[in-house]
Protein backbone atom coordinates (compact mmCIF):
# COMPACT_ATOMS: atom_id res chain seq x y z
CA UNK A 1 0.00 0.00 0.00
CA UNK A 2 0.91 3.16 -0.84
CA UNK A 3 0.56 6.80 0.68
CA UNK A 4 -1.97 7.56 -2.38
CA UNK A 5 -3.92 4.28 -1.66
CA UNK A 6 -4.53 5.32 1.99
CA UNK A 7 -5.70 8.72 1.00
CA UNK A 8 -8.39 7.59 -1.38
CA UNK A 9 -9.32 5.04 1.23
CA UNK A 10 -9.52 8.15 3.73
CA UNK A 11 -11.56 10.48 1.30
CA UNK A 12 -13.99 7.93 0.57
CA UNK A 13 -14.85 7.51 4.07
CA UNK A 14 -14.84 11.15 5.04
CA UNK A 15 -17.71 11.73 3.61
CA UNK A 16 -19.34 8.79 4.52
CA UNK A 17 -18.81 9.90 8.20
CA UNK A 18 -20.16 13.40 7.30
CA UNK A 19 -23.58 12.19 6.12
CA UNK A 20 -23.71 9.26 9.09
CA UNK A 21 -23.20 12.56 10.78
CA UNK A 22 -26.46 13.84 9.72
CA UNK A 23 -28.34 12.78 13.03
CA UNK A 24 -31.11 14.12 15.32
CA UNK A 25 -31.97 12.90 18.83
CA UNK A 26 -34.25 13.15 21.66
CA UNK A 27 -34.23 11.43 25.38
CA UNK A 28 -37.11 13.59 26.09
CA UNK A 29 -39.92 11.98 23.99
CA UNK A 30 -43.44 11.96 24.74
CA UNK A 31 -45.52 8.51 24.36
CA UNK A 32 -48.67 8.59 25.63
CA UNK A 33 -51.72 5.40 24.97
CA UNK A 34 -55.69 5.73 25.29
CA UNK A 35 -58.13 3.80 25.98
CA UNK A 36 -60.82 4.94 25.43
CA UNK A 37 -64.66 2.65 26.26
CA UNK A 38 -68.02 3.91 27.79
CA UNK A 39 -66.90 1.81 30.91
CA UNK A 40 -63.50 3.44 31.61
CA UNK A 41 -60.99 6.12 30.11
CA UNK A 42 -57.48 4.84 30.53
CA UNK A 43 -54.51 6.83 29.56
CA UNK A 44 -50.46 6.78 30.43
CA UNK A 45 -47.86 8.80 29.40
CA UNK A 46 -43.99 8.48 29.02
CA UNK A 47 -41.80 11.44 28.75
CA UNK A 48 -38.65 9.93 29.41
CA UNK A 49 -38.38 8.09 25.77
CA UNK A 50 -35.84 8.18 23.52
CA UNK A 51 -35.14 8.14 19.62
CA UNK A 52 -32.68 9.10 17.21
CA UNK A 53 -33.28 10.08 13.64
CA UNK A 54 -30.72 9.49 10.93
CA UNK A 55 -31.81 11.57 8.02
CA UNK A 56 -28.46 10.34 5.60
CA UNK A 57 -30.74 7.03 5.45
CA UNK A 58 -33.56 7.58 6.95
CA UNK A 59 -33.14 5.33 10.25
CA UNK A 60 -35.45 6.29 12.56
CA UNK A 61 -34.99 4.34 16.35
CA UNK A 62 -37.55 4.53 19.68
CA UNK A 63 -37.10 2.82 22.82
CA UNK A 64 -39.54 3.67 25.94
CA UNK A 65 -39.44 1.93 29.09
CA UNK A 66 -42.65 0.34 30.20
CA UNK A 67 -42.13 1.11 33.89
CA UNK A 68 -41.60 4.71 32.40
CA UNK A 69 -45.70 4.74 31.60
CA UNK A 70 -47.49 6.65 33.76
CA UNK A 71 -50.78 6.23 35.06
CA UNK A 72 -53.98 8.32 36.70
CA UNK A 73 -54.17 5.81 39.15
CA UNK A 74 -51.66 3.93 40.76
CA UNK A 75 -53.09 0.60 41.04
CA UNK A 76 -53.56 0.87 36.84
CA UNK A 77 -50.07 1.61 36.90
CA UNK A 78 -49.02 -1.72 39.19
CA UNK A 79 -51.35 -4.09 37.24
CA UNK A 80 -50.62 -2.50 33.41
CA UNK A 81 -46.67 -3.59 34.91
CA UNK A 82 -47.23 -7.01 36.52
CA UNK A 83 -50.04 -8.41 34.43
CA UNK A 84 -50.70 -6.85 31.29
CA UNK A 85 -47.07 -5.77 29.80
CA UNK A 86 -44.99 -7.73 32.40
CA UNK A 87 -42.61 -5.28 32.61
CA UNK A 88 -40.18 -7.32 34.51
CA UNK A 89 -39.54 -9.58 31.80
CA UNK A 90 -39.69 -7.02 29.02
CA UNK A 91 -38.78 -4.00 30.14
CA UNK A 92 -38.82 -1.74 27.15
CA UNK A 93 -40.53 -1.40 24.24
CA UNK A 94 -38.67 -0.26 20.71
CA UNK A 95 -39.38 0.49 16.91
CA UNK A 96 -36.91 0.49 14.67
CA UNK A 97 -38.19 1.80 11.10
CA UNK A 98 -37.03 3.43 7.98
CA UNK A 99 -39.02 6.60 7.25
CA UNK A 100 -39.95 7.79 4.03
CA UNK A 101 -41.36 11.02 2.17
CA UNK A 102 -38.48 13.27 3.56
CA UNK A 103 -34.91 13.98 2.47
CA UNK A 104 -31.94 15.79 3.49
CA UNK A 105 -32.99 18.91 1.50
CA UNK A 106 -36.44 19.17 3.19
CA UNK A 107 -34.51 19.14 6.57
CA UNK A 108 -32.67 22.66 5.65
CA UNK A 109 -35.46 24.86 5.10
CA UNK A 110 -38.81 25.00 7.70
CA UNK A 111 -41.88 23.97 6.97
CA UNK A 112 -44.20 20.73 7.48
CA UNK A 113 -43.80 17.21 5.95
CA UNK A 114 -46.42 14.17 6.13
CA UNK A 115 -43.97 11.36 6.34
CA UNK A 116 -44.41 7.39 6.67
CA UNK A 117 -42.15 5.68 8.65
CA UNK A 118 -41.65 1.65 8.21
CA UNK A 119 -40.80 -1.10 10.55
CA UNK A 120 -41.11 -3.58 13.71
CA UNK A 121 -41.92 -2.82 16.80
CA UNK A 122 -41.01 -4.80 19.71
CA UNK A 123 -42.85 -4.90 22.52
CA UNK A 124 -43.88 -7.50 25.12
CA UNK A 125 -41.42 -10.25 23.69
CA UNK A 126 -43.39 -9.78 20.29
CA UNK A 127 -42.23 -8.02 17.46
CA UNK A 128 -44.67 -6.62 14.51
CA UNK A 129 -44.03 -5.35 11.07
CA UNK A 130 -45.80 -1.85 11.69
CA UNK A 131 -46.51 1.24 9.04
CA UNK A 132 -47.20 4.83 10.88
CA UNK A 133 -47.99 7.86 9.55
CA UNK A 134 -46.62 10.88 11.14
CA UNK A 135 -45.84 14.56 10.17
CA UNK A 136 -42.25 16.16 10.70
CA UNK A 137 -42.44 19.87 11.48
CA UNK A 138 -38.69 21.64 10.76
CA UNK A 139 -38.21 24.74 12.85
CA UNK A 140 -36.30 27.68 11.70
CA UNK A 141 -34.04 27.05 14.73
CA UNK A 142 -33.18 23.73 13.16
CA UNK A 143 -35.17 21.47 15.49
CA UNK A 144 -37.24 18.94 14.33
CA UNK A 145 -40.84 18.24 15.76
CA UNK A 146 -42.20 15.03 14.91
CA UNK A 147 -45.75 13.75 15.97
CA UNK A 148 -47.38 11.01 14.57
CA UNK A 149 -50.48 9.28 15.84
CA UNK A 150 -51.71 5.12 15.31
CA UNK A 151 -53.41 2.35 16.94
CA UNK A 152 -52.16 -1.09 18.29
CA UNK A 153 -53.93 -4.46 19.28
CA UNK A 154 -53.26 -5.53 22.90
CA UNK A 155 -53.77 -9.17 21.85
CA UNK A 156 -51.14 -8.65 18.58
CA UNK A 157 -48.67 -8.43 21.26
CA UNK A 158 -49.54 -11.65 23.43
CA UNK A 159 -51.11 -9.27 26.07
CA UNK A 160 -54.01 -11.04 27.32
CA UNK A 161 -57.32 -9.28 28.48
CA UNK A 162 -59.13 -11.10 31.48
CA UNK A 163 -62.83 -11.67 30.21
CA UNK A 164 -63.95 -9.17 33.29
CA UNK A 165 -61.95 -6.59 32.71
CA UNK A 166 -63.17 -6.92 28.20
CA UNK A 167 -65.44 -4.03 28.69
CA UNK A 168 -63.22 -1.23 30.14
CA UNK A 169 -60.42 -2.15 27.72
CA UNK A 170 -60.33 -1.20 24.34
CA UNK A 171 -59.72 -3.32 21.23
CA UNK A 172 -57.87 -1.14 19.83
CA UNK A 173 -55.33 1.32 21.94
CA UNK A 174 -54.78 4.89 20.59
CA UNK A 175 -50.54 5.71 20.78
CA UNK A 176 -49.56 9.15 20.66
CA UNK A 177 -45.89 10.10 20.11
CA UNK A 178 -44.44 13.36 20.02
CA UNK A 179 -40.62 14.02 19.83
CA UNK A 180 -38.82 16.98 20.06
CA UNK A 181 -35.32 15.91 18.13
CA UNK A 182 -32.39 18.46 18.46
CA UNK A 183 -29.13 17.42 16.15
CA UNK A 184 -26.70 15.24 17.71
CA UNK B 1 5.80 9.46 7.22
CA UNK B 2 4.10 11.17 9.40
CA UNK B 3 0.61 11.82 7.36
CA UNK B 4 -0.16 8.75 6.13
CA UNK B 5 0.03 7.06 9.15
CA UNK B 6 -2.62 9.65 10.33
CA UNK B 7 -4.71 9.62 7.93
CA UNK B 8 -4.56 5.56 8.17
CA UNK B 9 -5.46 6.34 11.86
CA UNK B 10 -8.12 8.47 11.03
CA UNK B 11 -9.81 6.33 8.14
CA UNK B 12 -9.85 3.26 10.81
CA UNK B 13 -11.72 5.48 13.50
CA UNK B 14 -14.55 6.60 10.66
CA UNK B 15 -15.38 2.72 9.54
CA UNK B 16 -16.70 1.64 12.58
CA UNK B 17 -18.99 4.74 12.84
CA UNK B 18 -20.54 3.55 9.51
CA UNK B 19 -20.79 0.46 10.64
CA UNK B 20 -22.61 1.75 13.88
CA UNK B 21 -25.69 2.83 12.13
CA UNK B 22 -27.43 -0.81 12.92
CA UNK B 23 -28.08 0.56 16.13
CA UNK B 24 -29.04 3.96 16.53
CA UNK B 25 -29.79 4.03 19.71
CA UNK B 26 -26.66 3.16 21.17
CA UNK B 27 -25.18 5.96 20.15
CA UNK B 28 -27.37 7.89 23.15
CA UNK B 29 -25.32 5.79 25.98
CA UNK B 30 -26.66 4.05 28.32
CA UNK B 31 -30.15 5.44 29.80
CA UNK B 32 -29.55 6.60 33.81
CA UNK B 33 -31.01 3.70 35.98
CA UNK B 34 -34.43 5.32 37.41
CA UNK B 35 -35.29 4.64 41.03
CA UNK B 36 -37.41 2.11 41.05
CA UNK B 37 -38.35 0.29 44.02
CA UNK B 38 -40.10 -3.24 44.31
CA UNK B 39 -44.18 -3.13 43.78
CA UNK B 40 -46.84 -5.56 44.56
CA UNK B 41 -44.97 -8.04 46.88
CA UNK B 42 -48.35 -8.97 48.33
CA UNK B 43 -51.57 -8.34 46.18
CA UNK B 44 -53.01 -5.75 49.11
CA UNK B 45 -52.54 -4.32 52.23
CA UNK B 46 -52.84 -7.35 54.47
CA UNK B 47 -51.56 -10.70 53.91
CA UNK B 48 -54.66 -12.56 55.88
CA UNK B 49 -55.17 -10.76 59.32
CA UNK B 50 -51.84 -9.55 59.43
CA UNK B 51 -50.29 -6.30 57.71
CA UNK B 52 -48.39 -7.01 54.38
CA UNK B 53 -45.31 -5.33 52.96
CA UNK B 54 -47.75 -3.49 50.12
CA UNK B 55 -49.09 -0.02 51.49
CA UNK B 56 -51.98 1.82 49.97
CA UNK B 57 -50.45 4.40 47.34
CA UNK B 58 -50.13 7.80 48.25
CA UNK B 59 -53.67 9.05 47.60
CA UNK B 60 -55.53 5.86 47.43
CA UNK B 61 -58.39 4.75 49.53
CA UNK B 62 -58.77 1.78 50.47
CA UNK B 63 -62.55 0.40 51.54
CA UNK B 64 -62.11 -3.40 53.24
CA UNK B 65 -64.66 -5.43 54.11
CA UNK B 66 -63.62 -8.48 56.15
CA UNK B 67 -65.81 -11.52 56.92
CA UNK B 68 -64.90 -14.49 59.31
CA UNK B 69 -68.05 -16.94 59.10
CA UNK B 70 -68.51 -19.61 62.04
CA UNK B 71 -66.10 -22.70 62.82
CA UNK B 72 -66.32 -25.56 60.20
CA UNK B 73 -66.73 -27.91 62.53
CA UNK B 74 -70.63 -26.94 63.34
CA UNK B 75 -71.38 -29.47 60.47
CA UNK B 76 -74.42 -29.36 58.73
CA UNK B 77 -76.14 -27.83 61.63
CA UNK B 78 -74.58 -25.12 61.61
CA UNK B 79 -74.09 -25.02 57.52
CA UNK B 80 -70.41 -25.64 58.53
CA UNK B 81 -70.05 -22.02 60.09
CA UNK B 82 -71.94 -20.10 57.80
CA UNK B 83 -74.93 -19.64 59.92
CA UNK B 84 -72.87 -17.48 61.91
CA UNK B 85 -70.38 -14.49 60.64
CA UNK B 86 -68.40 -11.52 62.41
CA UNK B 87 -68.05 -8.48 60.09
CA UNK B 88 -64.94 -5.89 60.23
CA UNK B 89 -65.07 -2.35 58.08
CA UNK B 90 -62.60 -0.53 57.28
CA UNK B 91 -60.85 2.54 55.58
CA UNK B 92 -56.87 2.90 55.18
CA UNK B 93 -55.40 5.68 53.22
CA UNK B 94 -52.04 6.21 51.48
CA UNK B 95 -51.11 9.71 53.42
CA UNK B 96 -47.51 9.36 51.12
CA UNK B 97 -45.80 6.06 49.83
CA UNK B 98 -44.46 5.57 52.65
CA UNK B 99 -47.35 6.03 55.01
CA UNK B 100 -50.51 4.48 55.76
CA UNK B 101 -53.16 4.75 58.63
CA UNK B 102 -56.28 3.20 58.70
CA UNK B 103 -59.41 2.57 61.03
CA UNK B 104 -62.24 -0.03 61.57
CA UNK B 105 -64.84 -1.46 63.11
CA UNK B 106 -65.56 -4.94 63.99
CA UNK B 107 -68.68 -6.82 65.09
CA UNK B 108 -66.65 -9.21 67.32
CA UNK B 109 -66.39 -8.17 70.32
CA UNK B 110 -67.74 -4.50 69.35
CA UNK B 111 -63.81 -3.71 68.65
CA UNK B 112 -62.87 -0.36 66.84
CA UNK B 113 -59.64 -0.20 65.58
CA UNK B 114 -56.75 2.15 63.98
CA UNK B 115 -53.40 1.71 62.70
CA UNK B 116 -50.75 3.59 61.22
CA UNK B 117 -47.82 1.68 59.20
CA UNK B 118 -44.60 3.27 57.92
CA UNK B 119 -41.99 2.07 55.47
CA UNK B 120 -38.65 2.54 56.76
CA UNK B 121 -36.91 0.59 53.94
CA UNK B 122 -38.14 -0.11 50.87
CA UNK B 123 -36.69 -2.75 48.31
CA UNK B 124 -35.08 -1.63 45.25
CA UNK B 125 -36.16 -3.01 41.93
CA UNK B 126 -33.44 -0.66 39.98
CA UNK B 127 -31.20 2.56 40.71
CA UNK B 128 -30.30 1.58 44.32
CA UNK B 129 -29.26 -1.40 46.12
CA UNK B 130 -31.88 -2.07 49.00
CA UNK B 131 -32.56 -5.63 49.23
CA UNK B 132 -35.85 -5.52 51.52
CA UNK B 133 -38.70 -4.01 52.62
CA UNK B 134 -38.57 -3.29 56.63
CA UNK B 135 -42.04 -1.05 57.67
CA UNK B 136 -43.26 -0.73 61.75
CA UNK B 137 -47.07 -1.17 62.49
CA UNK B 138 -48.88 0.71 65.31
CA UNK B 139 -51.97 -0.37 66.22
CA UNK B 140 -54.73 0.02 68.76
CA UNK B 141 -57.94 -1.90 69.57
CA UNK B 142 -60.60 -0.49 71.88
CA UNK B 143 -63.87 -2.62 72.80
CA UNK B 144 -67.07 -1.03 72.88
CA UNK B 145 -69.25 -2.99 74.47
CA UNK B 146 -71.64 -2.30 77.19
CA UNK B 147 -70.13 -2.01 80.60
CA UNK B 148 -72.56 -4.66 81.54
CA UNK B 149 -71.58 -7.16 78.74
CA UNK B 150 -67.45 -6.94 79.32
CA UNK B 151 -66.30 -9.71 80.74
CA UNK B 152 -64.41 -8.28 83.37
CA UNK B 153 -67.04 -6.18 84.59
CA UNK B 154 -69.19 -6.67 87.66
CA UNK B 155 -71.95 -4.39 89.50
CA UNK B 156 -69.86 -2.31 91.84
CA UNK B 157 -66.91 -2.30 90.15
CA UNK B 158 -65.48 0.65 87.74
CA UNK B 159 -65.16 0.55 83.88
CA UNK B 160 -62.35 2.04 83.11
CA UNK B 161 -61.80 3.55 79.73
CA UNK B 162 -58.07 2.23 79.67
CA UNK B 163 -59.23 -0.99 80.47
CA UNK B 164 -60.65 -1.54 77.33
CA UNK B 165 -57.59 -0.48 75.18
CA UNK B 166 -54.88 -2.56 73.36
CA UNK B 167 -51.75 -1.79 71.18
CA UNK B 168 -49.65 -3.60 69.10
CA UNK B 169 -46.47 -2.93 67.69
CA UNK B 170 -45.16 -5.01 64.76
CA UNK B 171 -42.17 -4.77 62.49
CA UNK B 172 -42.44 -6.07 59.41
CA UNK B 173 -39.18 -7.10 57.27
CA UNK B 174 -39.25 -8.76 53.67
CA UNK B 175 -38.61 -9.47 50.57
CA UNK B 176 -39.86 -10.06 47.38
CA UNK B 177 -37.30 -12.92 46.07
CA UNK B 178 -38.76 -12.73 42.70
CA UNK B 179 -42.38 -12.35 40.68
CA UNK B 180 -43.97 -15.58 41.97
CA UNK B 181 -42.45 -15.75 46.07
CA UNK B 182 -42.62 -12.90 48.56
CA UNK B 183 -41.69 -14.07 52.04
CA UNK B 184 -41.65 -11.64 55.73
CA UNK B 185 -40.96 -12.05 59.41
CA UNK B 186 -42.82 -10.27 61.63
CA UNK B 187 -42.07 -9.79 64.73
CA UNK B 188 -43.79 -7.90 67.68
CA UNK B 189 -45.26 -7.01 70.89
CA UNK B 190 -49.17 -6.54 72.00
CA UNK B 191 -49.57 -4.83 75.09
CA UNK B 192 -52.97 -5.46 76.76
CA UNK B 193 -53.99 -2.66 79.34
CA UNK B 194 -56.08 -5.16 81.28
CA UNK B 195 -55.34 -8.83 81.38
CA UNK B 196 -57.72 -11.30 83.17
CA UNK B 197 -55.52 -13.18 85.55
CA UNK B 198 -52.05 -12.37 87.30
CA UNK B 199 -50.05 -15.18 85.58
CA UNK B 200 -50.81 -13.05 82.52
CA UNK B 201 -48.05 -10.73 81.03
CA UNK B 202 -49.84 -7.73 79.65
CA UNK B 203 -47.01 -7.59 77.06
CA UNK B 204 -46.94 -10.29 74.52
CA UNK B 205 -44.04 -11.29 72.67
CA UNK B 206 -44.98 -12.47 69.25
CA UNK B 207 -43.32 -13.60 66.13
CA UNK B 208 -45.16 -13.78 62.83
CA UNK B 209 -44.28 -15.25 59.46
CA UNK B 210 -45.84 -15.02 55.93
CA UNK B 211 -45.20 -15.87 52.26
CA UNK B 212 -46.95 -15.90 49.19
CA UNK B 213 -47.00 -17.51 46.34
CA UNK B 214 -48.32 -16.29 42.78
CA UNK B 215 -49.86 -19.02 41.10
CA UNK B 216 -51.16 -17.00 37.96
CA UNK B 217 -51.10 -13.38 37.22
CA UNK B 218 -54.05 -12.62 39.16
CA UNK B 219 -54.02 -15.83 41.44
CA UNK B 220 -51.75 -16.21 44.97
CA UNK B 221 -51.46 -18.21 47.66
CA UNK B 222 -50.92 -16.78 50.53
CA UNK B 223 -50.40 -18.08 54.28
CA UNK B 224 -49.06 -16.72 57.54
CA UNK B 225 -48.72 -17.69 61.47
CA UNK B 226 -48.40 -16.03 64.39
CA UNK B 227 -46.16 -17.64 67.06
CA UNK B 228 -46.55 -16.53 70.74
CA UNK B 229 -43.95 -16.96 73.41
CA UNK B 230 -44.43 -19.63 75.95
CA UNK B 231 -46.17 -18.52 79.27
CA UNK B 232 -47.96 -15.16 78.62
CA UNK B 233 -51.19 -15.75 77.79
CA UNK B 234 -54.06 -17.70 80.27
CA UNK B 235 -57.39 -18.45 79.05
CA UNK B 236 -60.06 -17.51 81.39
CA UNK B 237 -62.05 -21.11 81.12
CA UNK B 238 -59.24 -23.53 80.16
CA UNK B 239 -60.39 -27.27 79.96
CA UNK B 240 -58.01 -29.56 81.61
CA UNK B 241 -56.93 -31.32 78.57
CA UNK B 242 -54.97 -27.96 77.54
CA UNK B 243 -53.61 -27.05 80.65
CA UNK B 244 -50.70 -28.04 79.28
CA UNK B 245 -50.59 -25.32 76.24
CA UNK B 246 -47.12 -23.40 76.00
CA UNK B 247 -50.45 -20.92 76.61
CA UNK B 248 -53.26 -22.57 78.21
CA UNK B 249 -56.23 -22.02 75.89
CA UNK B 250 -54.89 -20.11 73.38
CA UNK B 251 -53.67 -21.34 70.28
CA UNK B 252 -50.65 -19.41 67.68
CA UNK B 253 -53.21 -17.84 64.89
CA UNK B 254 -53.16 -19.81 61.35
CA UNK B 255 -54.55 -18.90 57.97
CA UNK B 256 -53.93 -20.21 54.62
CA UNK B 257 -55.87 -18.51 51.63
CA UNK B 258 -55.59 -17.37 48.11
CA UNK B 259 -55.68 -13.54 46.66
CA UNK B 260 -57.96 -13.34 43.39
CA UNK B 261 -57.08 -10.21 41.88
CA UNK B 262 -59.89 -8.17 39.50
CA UNK B 263 -59.12 -4.77 37.99
CA UNK B 264 -59.79 -2.55 40.81
CA UNK B 265 -61.01 -5.66 43.70
CA UNK B 266 -59.07 -7.70 45.68
CA UNK B 267 -60.57 -10.80 46.82
CA UNK B 268 -59.32 -12.95 49.56
CA UNK B 269 -61.15 -15.59 50.69
CA UNK B 270 -58.94 -17.71 53.32
CA UNK B 271 -59.50 -20.30 56.48
CA UNK B 272 -58.33 -19.17 59.55
CA UNK B 273 -59.11 -20.43 63.31
CA UNK B 274 -58.65 -17.35 64.24
CA UNK B 275 -61.89 -14.85 64.52
CA UNK B 276 -60.67 -11.10 65.81
CA UNK B 277 -59.34 -8.95 63.12
CA UNK B 278 -57.35 -6.61 65.00
CA UNK B 279 -53.72 -7.95 66.66
CA UNK B 280 -54.86 -8.33 70.16
CA UNK B 281 -57.27 -10.88 68.68
CA UNK B 282 -55.52 -12.70 66.32
CA UNK B 283 -52.45 -12.57 68.23
CA UNK B 284 -53.00 -13.02 71.66
CA UNK B 285 -56.67 -14.45 71.91
CA UNK B 286 -57.10 -16.73 69.37
CA UNK B 287 -58.95 -20.34 70.52
CA UNK B 288 -59.49 -22.30 67.43
CA UNK B 289 -57.64 -25.66 67.15
CA UNK B 290 -57.07 -26.48 63.37
CA UNK B 291 -57.00 -30.14 64.50
CA UNK B 292 -60.44 -29.83 66.24
CA UNK B 293 -61.50 -28.17 63.02
CA UNK B 294 -61.78 -25.06 64.94
CA UNK B 295 -61.65 -23.03 61.27
CA UNK B 296 -62.78 -20.21 59.91
CA UNK B 297 -63.51 -19.50 56.17
CA UNK B 298 -63.46 -16.02 55.65
CA UNK B 299 -63.02 -13.57 53.35
CA UNK B 300 -61.59 -9.69 52.96
CA UNK B 301 -62.70 -7.55 50.03
CA UNK B 302 -60.62 -4.78 48.98
CA UNK B 303 -61.95 -2.07 46.49
CA UNK B 304 -59.55 1.06 45.78
CA UNK B 305 -60.32 4.60 45.18
CA UNK B 306 -58.02 7.16 44.08
CA UNK B 307 -59.19 10.38 45.99
CA UNK B 308 -56.02 12.21 45.37
CA UNK B 309 -53.52 12.41 42.63
CA UNK B 310 -49.74 12.92 43.76
CA UNK B 311 -48.57 15.10 41.30
CA UNK B 312 -46.25 13.28 38.58
CA UNK B 313 -42.66 13.01 40.01
CA UNK B 314 -41.02 12.94 36.57
CA UNK B 315 -41.75 15.75 34.09
CA UNK B 316 -40.45 15.74 30.84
Amino acid sequence: MTTKHLLIAALFAAPLTLAAQERYATRTGHISFHSDTPMEKIEAHNHKSISVLDVSTGAVEFAALMKGFEFEKALMQEHFNENYVESDKFPKAVFKGTLTGLNADDMKKAGNKEVTVQGEMTMHGVTKPVTIKGNFTMEPTGAIKATSTFTIKPEDYNITIPGMVRDNIAKEITVKVQMDYVKM
Amino acid sequence: MFRPTFVLIAALFCTPVILAQDDLLDLLGKEEDTKEFTSASFKTSRVINGHSLENTAHGVLDFKINHRFGFLNGGLYEWFGLDQAWVRLGFEYGVTDRLQIGIGRSSFQKYVDGFAKYKILRQCESGCDMPLTLSLVAATNMTTLRSSELPWYSEGREDYFTHRLAYSFQMLIGRKFSDALTLQLMPGVVHRNLVSTLEEENDVMNIGAAGRVKLTKRLALNAEYFYVLPGQTLAPEVSADRMDDPNPGYKNSLSIGFDIETGGHVFQLHFTNSTAMNERGYITETTGDWLKGDIHFGFNVSRVFTVYRPKAKVTG
